[in-house]
């Protein structure tokens, strides 16, 4: 019985008591979950336009983060720092299409997978080569202040980091949706061989598709470094990126968000009320195992497409 | 010219279903088993004690034990095509039911405890398979992260895994096979070399009669396509179960000795992701998926160039910081992983079979 309290009485009545509490911890996993969300977006992008599962698309994160950071302290504006990142990450799509990619135009998913872990190292080893591997301090001019809004505390820092993944997703919707560039990407991600057929050149569409994802790791290495410093461990972010794929949908960017802000708001529940029962540290795996189970409802994710199977 | 099967009869189904149909492969078969059985007996006084032990303890015992572990991940990525992330995580099973075995029955026979912890790891990789019946693909990769990462948090937090010792480690205790001490601290390198090798050779074997017979048919026939392996009359349930089974005996006999015959002592760290299952991944797409032998090319290439990287600046006289030493042998590891898929993605396998296309024309390609 005590069992039976600790696990399915307990832990709700606490809910009841002060929902206050509640809805500070849900909205706390909101923008935790934003922070997620953004890692992911990355990986959606590539694998909808290319079908490479990029598993470097952490290393990436780091690898921006520590370009730009390096700029900074060589006193170079934070403007100026931000584009030459930029340069610098769509000089790698192109290093990468043309070296890497092209060479492995056709392979199987698992193959070109095993590719991008071997970018991974070099993203990862380059990175701390040129900028030290030293823990560095991202400062962007936004302060971290909380304050309080009908009775919940806020935090200035996690709302921009809400307010800069909202911008850059409905950028990236309007990008997707408007542009005649999207249209070949969805193109391109419905069928390449058809894609190709009407003319849609492929090696353009993969640099630009690996400079987006480029971007959008940047965003998340300024947001996540400035957070919690840029070192090493930000690269171990695509582990917790994971979860909210398979949650989402490998191929939808919208599952992404979404996968992002439901991961973020089960593991700082499960957290807080479950942790204890378990005795803590359960947000390693917790993310994981609600996935895997959602996933034998919804072997497809959130918004994945429907996997239809013929012989 | 030497390496020819002309002239060479089959008159049995017997001899022309064997492993190593043609002579000049059975002898250099038995020229490797010669080498790998008797030249570490003498190579003491060859190299002197001192060296050899080193190469056992850094290279050849970590090589056989995550060969054995890659042959295990292979049956299951390579011949039934479930990708898994969770090769760490059955290992981690094998070595904690091996120390919780032979710490609870001392009297039991260590090869059995080892068999045994296999049987654990088998059993729970059966559980953590099951999603694999709905799940596919890369999502059923990720799936598997969810048992990595459970397994290692539970072995950390239920004390009763690692026996209460304040330390969280499991240590190997002394055990002994006809008198000589194979495990923990105080055994001898060249006995914990033998023990490794009968296994890998024993599991080897197994391994290569399974994927020829009627279960690795099925499950090569559920990797290529399973709706229709389910209609030719193929179980899905079966067949997928017992890959994940099977291949987390291999891993979880493999968990067992590289904490018994390698490590000597151990924390969950040890079957990190970093550490473990990404590395027998690496193994088994470099050297080739869906082969055995390929699974021991690939485990020798990954141990084996880090050892290289890190001794190769010296050698030429290049000194530099440790830390800029590191990062370069990352680059140059990735590089080179990268090169060889590009080079041949059906991995290292595939690079021995064209050699031997080529010794088999040589010297007339015509």
């Amino acid at each position: 019985m005590e069992v039976l309290d600790t696990f399915f009485i307990a832990p709700f009545a606490d809910m009841l008591d002060s929902p206050i509490f509640l809805l500070e911890v849900i909205i706390g996993g909101l923008l935790a979950g934003v922070m997620y969300s953004l890692v992911a977006l990355g990986f959606v992008l590539i694998y909808k336009a290319s079908g490479v599962f990029n598993y470097s698309q952490g290393a990436m994160v780091l690898f921006a983060a520590l370009t730009l950071v390096g700029l900074m302290e060589n006193s170079v504006p934070l403007v100026l720092a931000i584009v030459v990142t930029m340069a610098i990450m769509v000089g790698c799509a192109f290093i990468i299409e043309r070296w890497l990619l092209r060479p492995l135009v056709n392979q199987a998913q698992i193959i070109l997978f095993m590719a991008t872990i071997g970018l991974n190292f070099v993203f990862e080893g380059t990175g701390q080569i040129a900028w030290g591997s030293n823990v560095k301090k991202l400062d962007i001019g936004i302060p971290e202040k909380s304050f309080e809004a009908g009775g919940i505390l806020f935090n200035t820092f996690d709302l921009t980091a809400a307010l800069t993944a909202a911008v850059l997703v409905g950028f990236l919707a309007v990008f997707f949706q408007k542009t005649s560039v999207g249209r070949a990407l969805r193109a391109v991600a419905d069928d390449h061989q058809a894609a190709l057929s009407v003319g849609i050149p492929l090696k353009t569409i993969w640099v630009i598709v690996w400079s987006v994802a480029g971007f959008v790791a940047l965003v998340a290495g300024i947001m996540w470094g400035g957070k919690a410093g840029v070192q090493f461990s930000l690269a171990l972010i695509a582990l917790k990126a994971l979860p909210v794929l398979i949650l989402g949908g490998f191929e939808s960017v919208p599952g992404a968000i979404i996968g992002g802000l439901l991961i973020g708001v089960f593991e700082k529940v499960s957290e807080v009320y479950w942790g204890p029962a378990f005795g803590g540290a359960i947000e390693g795996w917790f993310a994981y195992m609600a996935a895997l189970v959602f996933l034998m409802f919804r072997p497809q994710g959130l918004f994945g497409e429907k996997i239809i199977e013929r012989v | 010219m030497f390496y020819r099967e002309a002239g060479q009869f089959k008159s049995t189904y017997q001899a022309d279903q064997a492993i190593f149909p043609i002579i000049q492969d059975r002898i250099f078969i038995a020229m490797v088993f010669a080498v790998v059985f008797f030249l570490p007996l003498i190579a003491d006084e060859i190299w002197g004690a001192r060296e050899m032990e080193y190469w056992h303890q850094a290279v050849i015992i970590p090589f056989l034990i995550l060969s054995l572990a890659a042959i295990g991940l292979n049956i299951l990525t390579g011949y039934a095509g479930q990708v898994s992330l969770g090769t760490g995580a059955f290992m981690a099973v094998g070595a904690y039911a091996a120390y919780k075995l032979s710490t609870a029955f001392p009297e039991l026979n260590i090869i059995i405890v080892f068999l045994l912890s296999g049987v654990f790891a088998a059993a729970v990789g059966m559980v953590f398979g099951a999603p694999s019946l709905r799940i596919k693909g890369f999502y059923l990769a990720v799936a598997t992260l969810a048992a990595q990462f459970f397994i290692l948090w539970l072995f950390n937090k239920v004390e009763w895994f690692f026996n209460y010792s304040p330390s969280g480690t499991i240590t190997a205790p002394p055990r002994e096979l006809f008198g000589i001490l194979i495990t923990g601290p105080e055994a001898s390198p060249i006995a914990r070399y033998y023990v490794c090798l009968v296994f890998l050779c024993v599991f080897a074997l197994a391994a290569k009669n399974m994927a020829r017979g009627h279960i690795g048919r099925s499950w090569m026939a559920i990797r290529d396509m399973d709706i229709a392996a389910e209609i030719i009359g193929i179980r899905p349930l079966y067949t997928k179960l017992s890959a994940f089974g099977i291949s987390s005996f291999y891993c979880g006999v493999a968990g067992a000795l590289y904490v018994f015959c390698w490590l000597g002592s151990a924390e969950t760290e040890a079957f990190d992701i970093l550490n473990v299952s990404f590395p027998v991944l690496f193994m088994i797409i470099i050297g080739g998926l869906g082969s055995v032998l390929g699974s021991i090319l690939g485990a020798a290439f990954i141990t084996l160039l880090p050892i290289f990287l890190t001794n190769a600046p010296p050698m030429v006289g290049i000194e530099m910081a440790t830390d800029l030493q590191k990062h370069i042998e990352e680059i140059i590891f990735g590089l080179l992983i990268m090169f060889f898929l590009i080079v041949e993605p059906a991995g290292l396998n595939r690079l021995w079979q064209i050699a031997k296309e080529k010794i088999r024309q040589w010297p007339f390609p015509y």
